[in-house]
């Protein structure tokens, strides 16, 4: 699928995100803007999506109509399955995630700092549904990568000097994907690797907490 | 011959007030809901719940939530289901939450006769604080203790009559290792099979942690397509 500029900022995240998976990976992929990469696989790419409910080798969602009751995804979404797919126990599917067999974790979020914390399970007094599948993922998974809107509904900046909420992991997120630039979170600090076609050096920064750094010569565009 | 088979007057009888139960399924798939179902109509009371999820409103657990049948529920993550967050902020409900792989260790080492394992997941956070933190070869680790519980209800595709269970796709999920870290373990299946029937290749769970066994007349809406979840 092709980016346009009319496209959702989530989808347009989620379009972008789905160019970092290589063939051959072990995915999985959060709820929310991750669960939208489905959507975007690159043709010919072949990769393992794993949902923690005990299921390797997802495809995409179910078309109206021909869901199958015993099949969702750990979002809760009816799902369809590729070939080569497997079905386990939910002990067996965190062995594949503590044991460090998933290659990728794509992950929503509430905020990111910039040597990789990543705080996105509760809000204090206001949010606190359960820890899911995430503290695993984002602690055991070989790279983690975040995708997320940049800034909150309110505008103020999701990527952070230091997280405020309390931390899902410390230092586990490697690339920082958004609708206005992708970010890789190196020892350095915080690398810009990509900004969107519409946006500007100078917005990304004023709309970043932490510091960014700028590679030599032209950055890409997405 | 074994014959594991009960009926829906008999199912529950050694069901309590006050006990620990463990309930399997993630999301719909898995869920019980009609062992649920009796476990509402019979009332029993002050019940502690383990189960990934709490269903939602008005399906499943939280129908016994909402009754005001459950004291503590043990979870991964309630998200889907508000009245329960509701509940749990009201502190009508008590809710503990684990990371969802440390909940299904926690009840695999219950059923392993283990009295618990360490962890690193978790130990950078603040679940550290109501945790106990100890040391091995000089990195920090939490201490989780086994989950067990007096009674186990899961939903199975098949069973035959001595109790060996095949689930279907993603209703597995928790439901077999539930089935090996209870006192009493109660199954709900579609389709009863004659023992020997079954090819022992093909049974997820061996008859041994298996009780009784409810055949399914029918199955009622909320095993069906959640068109919320649909495209």
């Amino acid at each position: 699928m092709e980016f346009c500029p009319s496209m959702p900022y989530k989808n347009k995240i989620a379009a972008r995100a789905a160019l970092e998976m290589r063939s051959g990976q072990v995915i999985n992929l959060g709820i929310g803007i991750p669960n939208l990469i489905l959507d975007y696989l690159p043709a010919g790419l072949e990769v393992f999506i794993q949902s923690e409910n005990g299921i390797l080798g997802i495809g995409p969602r179910s078309a109206a109509g021909s869901e199958d009751r015993n099949l969702i995804d750990a979002g809760a979404n009816y799902v369809t399955l590729n070939p080569g797919a497997s079905f386990f126990d939910s002990a067996l599917s965190f062995a594949l995630i503590r044991g460090g067999r998933v290659n990728l974790s794509f992950l929503g979020t509430l905020e990111v700092s910039q040597n990789g914390d990543l705080a996105n399970w509760i809000v204090p007094g206001k949010m606190a549904p359960g820890i899911g599948g995430g503290m695993e993922l984002a602690q055991k998974a070989q790279r983690v990568i975040v995708t997320t809107s940049h800034s909150t509904r309110e505008g103020a900046p999701k990527i952070l000097t230091q997280c405020t909420l309390p931390l899902t992991a410390r230092g586990c997120v490697k690339t920082i994907i958004t609708e206005l630039a992708v970010i890789d979170v190196t020892p350095q600090g915080l690398m810009l690797r990509e900004i969107a076609l519409e946006s500007t050096l100078r917005e990304v920064q004023e709309r970043t907490d932490a510091p960014l750094l700028f590679p030599p010569g032209e950055i890409p565009r997405f | 011959m074994i014959d594991k088979t009960t009926t829906i007057d008999n199912a529950l009888s050694q069901v309590y007030d006050g006990q620990t139960i463990m309930v399997g399924g993630f999301g719909g798939p898995g869920t019980p809901f009609t062992l649920i179902e009796l476990l509402h109509q019979q009332g029993v009371k002050n019940l502690t719940l383990i189960k990934n999820d709490a269903n939602e409103p008005g399906m499943g657990i939280s129908r016994l939530l909402e009754a005001g049948q459950v004291k503590t529920l043990i979870a991964s993550h309630i998200g889907l289901n508000p009245a329960a967050v509701a509940m749990m902020n009201r502190r009508e409900l008590e809710v503990l939450l684990y990371p969802q792989g440390i909940l299904a260790e926690k009840i695999r080492a219950g059923g392993a006769g283990l009295l618990g394992f360490l962890t690193d997941i978790g130990v950078d956070t603040i679940l550290r604080d109501s945790r106990e933190v100890m040391h091995l070869d000089g990195r920090e680790a939490i201490l989780e203790r086994a989950l067990r519980a007096d009674v186990t209800l899961i939903h199975a595709a098949i069973a035959d009559r001595a109790g060996n269970l095949i689930f279907a796709k993603s209703a597995r999920n928790f439901c077999p290792l539930m089935a090996t870290a209870a006192d009493r373990v109660i199954v709900e299946v579609e389709k009863v099979v004659d023992t020997g029937s079954l090819d022992p290749d093909q049974i997820h769970l061996p008859g041994a942690f298996v009780d009784s066994i409810l055949a399914l007349d029918e199955l009622t809406p909320d095993y069906g397509i959640l068109p919320q979840h649909a495209l």
